[in-house]
């Protein structure tokens, strides 16, 4: 009886979805017969083909317009066109290691910051990440608790991520209570070059962790538990089944996970902005700050010159993808 | 009854189009604004009586943070959108944007005779445009913590104090009663700019171009400098972040935290309202330098935007909004110093018994006189911003020993040639 009343309902729900493909039917038909069975796949990828096409592709020409041209006119037709000069300008170097020797100095600030934290923050990542995936990947007790613990950052804004952090860290936040309540000084992390890089660093691996736990978590349980076993029954040192088993068949996620983490670093921007603001000075204004600065917060708003940076973001991104999208298709053919 | 059912359809049809026709009859206006203090709920009182004399207008205010006025605001314009009618700060900045009220205006001559000075800040150069009107002058000055000063037993410097002996009276008091920071300034290039005049800047040459960095500049920068690494100044405001970015201490101040602040004349109602008498807040005359004393005119404005499609309404909006009667309401109520000429002489009855706010008005009003002629000057030129920019990005950076002064000195020059050559790009 019961069933019968899920399979009444079941049909009943259906009757939409049925009454929508009877009514496409008659047009798909038409369209497949105008394109043939081999260009159906195109037809149905046109709607996001469109979407990416307007929002992405075509964005990306008109920065790459911008970025050889000058003045302050928002409009394309408006504006000035400079060739070369603003990555001219942008490259205008004595020393590049040095980037108080460029021209636009806080450009190859920019850069140097992304390349500490992308160095510490990707590192730690990744280690944390899999410890973590390690452990809660053990039969341990509530350990759906603790997986729920850890991808909760994940789902927070990462403004409300990094307010969080800044009312803990500020001059009379909660942690410098907690240091006065032990005696100590207080400590103005913002204040410190190296306390706001090391915070920067922190906070963006606290709100982003959970997600590379959840990919490596998803690579340990495929590993077959027959491997396992057979090297329990083989006295294999735990050690060595690591080292042996469980990271080269997670190899192809940690990949993964490293390229992802890597395109993520590059790009940050929302959280630190709100933590620190980008400093002290300039301690962690990042590539993609230095463009938003450059575009929006000036009196004159440089959109060449931010366009032209963007260039050199995207030619860095490109790339990591291309490694993204090699890595994947490596693990998808064994 | 089919009769009687077509007669209701039909009154229905017709009593829904003509509510239709009515809404869409109603113009609808939206104002950008900002908020300091309760000028946002002053503001909303007028729109509601201009709503009552107008009903085919309806006004809607649309309130942002002050940083989305500088930041958002720019790029809207540029794009050929954003509201009606926006408060503004950077007034020449913008001055393109603006829209010209005069061919809308029943008695243009008022205007002139009332906001003409202050129009010339708000004009595109070589124009005799009317854009708006300002909605508060302002001047910079600091103020102080005088109960800090009592309860330390130190005496607050008097009448024609430098910048020095403040900075050493409320070392002195932060030191004696563990406050954590002793003087704070805005981190704003304009705040900035008062104390550097004092200190002899020119901010201009002798063919009225910038030149931003001369030895007056440079006496006020290393004093910064000195006051940041000394202690006197906490690194907090001008240390702690990045680029152009605006900070204010006027929380820490209202919290007891700060000695003195440097900040201006548009804290007055908001200290009132967080203060209240917790403390006695006391503002006092810019201190000296050697060549002036003096703090930086400035003030808001309310202009109506070019790209409105309702210029006529704007206009109507705009007049009834500068009358003596709504602004000296809106004046008294917000403790503004008021932008009209008419009141400014007759005087405004200011809506406080708080007899700190009472001094502070004064303080502020008494300043005017003894504001430098460069001050002016650099208030109404259209590129101050580039210049105020250059000047706090670069010398946060020196503050937190990334550059040194004579680095941040030559990037700060620079930076002002570099962004005017690209705004000036032919």
């Amino acid at each position: 009886m019961t069933a019968t009343l899920k399979e009444r309902a079941a049909t009943l729900a259906a009757l939409p979805v049925e009454f929508l493909f009877r009514a496409l039917e008659t047009p798909l038909a038409f369209v497949q017969r105008l394109v043939g069975v081999r260009g159906m796949p195109w037809v149905f990828l046109l709607p996001n083909l469109a979407f990416f096409g307007i929002f992405v592709v075509i964005p990306l020409f008109i920065n790459f317009a911008f970025s050889l041209t000058g003045g302050t006119a928002l409009y394309p037709s408006d504006r000035v066109y400079a060739g070369t000069e603003q990555y001219a300008f942008l490259f205008d170097c004595e020393n590049f290691a040095d980037p108080i020797t460029c021209r636009e100095d806080r450009f190859w600030k920019g850069i140097y910051n992304t390349a500490v934290f992308i160095f510490f923050q990707v590192s730690f990542l990744v280690l944390f990440s899999l410890v973590t995936a390690l452990v809660l990947n053990m039969k341990i007790r509530a350990r759906g608790f603790f997986r729920a613990v850890f991808f909760f950052p994940v789902l927070l804004s990462p403004v409300v991520v990094a307010l969080i952090w800044k009312w803990i860290l500020l001059r009379d936040g909660l942690l410098n209570a907690f240091l006065v309540s032990l005696g100590l000084d207080k400590i103005l992390f913002f204040v410190s070059p190296e306390w706001a890089m090391f915070w920067a660093i922190f906070v963006s691996i606290w709100a982003h962790m959970g997600f590379y736990t959840l990919i490596l978590l998803a690579g340990l349980q495929a590993i077959p538990p027959d491997l396992y076993e057979a090297a329990e029954v083989d006295g294999t040192s735990r050690e060595r089944v690591f080292f042996r088993i469980t990271l080269p068949l997670l190899w192809p996620n940690l990949l993964v996970v490293i390229v992802l983490a890597l395109i993520k670093g590059v790009q940050i921007f929302d959280e630190v902005f709100v933590l620190t603001g980008g400093g002290p000075g300039t301690a962690t204004q990042f590539i993609v700050q230095y463009i938003y600065n450059t575009a929006f917060t000036q009196q004159v708003q440089n959109f060449g010159l931010a366009a032209a940076a963007s260039v050199v973001l995207g030619t860095v991104l490109f790339v990591l993808t291309l490694t993204q999208l090699a890595v994947t298709r490596k693990r998808d053919n064994g | 009854m089919t009769m009687r059912w077509t007669s209701v359809f039909t009154a229905g049809a017709l009593a829904l189009a003509t509510i239709a026709t009515a809404a869409s009859a109603q113009t609808e206006l939206r104002m950008l604004w900002y908020n300091d203090g309760n000028e946002g709920e002053v503001m909303q009182s007028l729109l509601d009586r201009f709503e009552a004399e107008n009903p085919d207008i309806s006004v809607t205010l649309d309130v942002v943070p002050y940083k989305a006025i500088l930041e958002s605001l720019p790029v809207q314009l540029a794009a050929g959108e954003g509201p009606d009618i926006a408060r503004v700060t950077d007034l020449g900045g913008l001055a393109p944007h603006y829209l010209d009220l005069r061919p809308y205006l029943g008695d243009p001559q008022y205007w002139e005779e009332n906001f003409g000075p202050f129009l010339d800040w708000l004009r595109a150069p070589g124009t005799d445009a009317i854009p708006g009107f300002m909605t508060q002058l302002t001047v910079t000055g600091p103020y102080v913590n005088k109960t800090l000063f009592e309860q330390a037993g130190v005496e607050m410097p008097g009448e024609g104090a430098t910048w020095d002996d403040w900075a050493a009276a409320s070392k002195e008091v932060a030191d004696k009663l563990d406050i954590a920071i002793p003087m704070a300034w805005d981190r704003s290039g304009h705040r900035v700019a008062g104390p550097a005049i004092s200190m002899g800047a020119k901010m201009f040459d002798e063919n009225g171009d910038p030149a931003l960095v001369d030895d007056g500049l440079k006496l006020m920068a290393q004093k910064l400098y000195d006051w940041h690494q000394d202690g006197t100044m906490s690194k907090e405001l001008w240390g702690s972040v990045s680029g152009s970015t605006y900070l204010g201490a006027n929380e820490d101040f209202a919290n007891a935290q700060v000695v003195m602040y440097m900040s201006g004349s548009w804290q007055v109602p908001q200290f009132a309202s967080t203060i209240g008498d917790a403390f006695d807040w006391w503002a006092v005359p810019a201190p000296c330098g050697p060549a002036a004393c003096t703090g930086m005119p400035g003030g808001a404005a309310l202009v109506g935007i070019k790209a409105t499609e309702h210029p006529e309404e704007v206009a109507k909006l705009m007049e009834f909004l500068a009358q003596e009667d709504q602004l000296s309401d809106f004046y008294g109520e917000t403790l503004f110093i008021p932008g009209h000429l008419g009141l400014a002489k007759t005087g405004v009855d200011f809506a406080t018994e708080d007899p700190r706010a009472s001094h502070a008005l004064k303080t502020f009003a008494a300043a005017v006189p003894g504001i430098s002629p460069i001050a002016y000057k650099l208030q109404g030129y259209v590129n101050n911003r580039v210049m105020f920019n250059a000047m706090i990005s670069r010398l946060g950076e020196a503050i937190v020993g990334e550059l040194t002064l004579d680095q941040a000195y030559e990037r700060m020059t620079d930076d002002v040639a570099k962004q005017i050559a690209e705004k000036e790009r032919k």
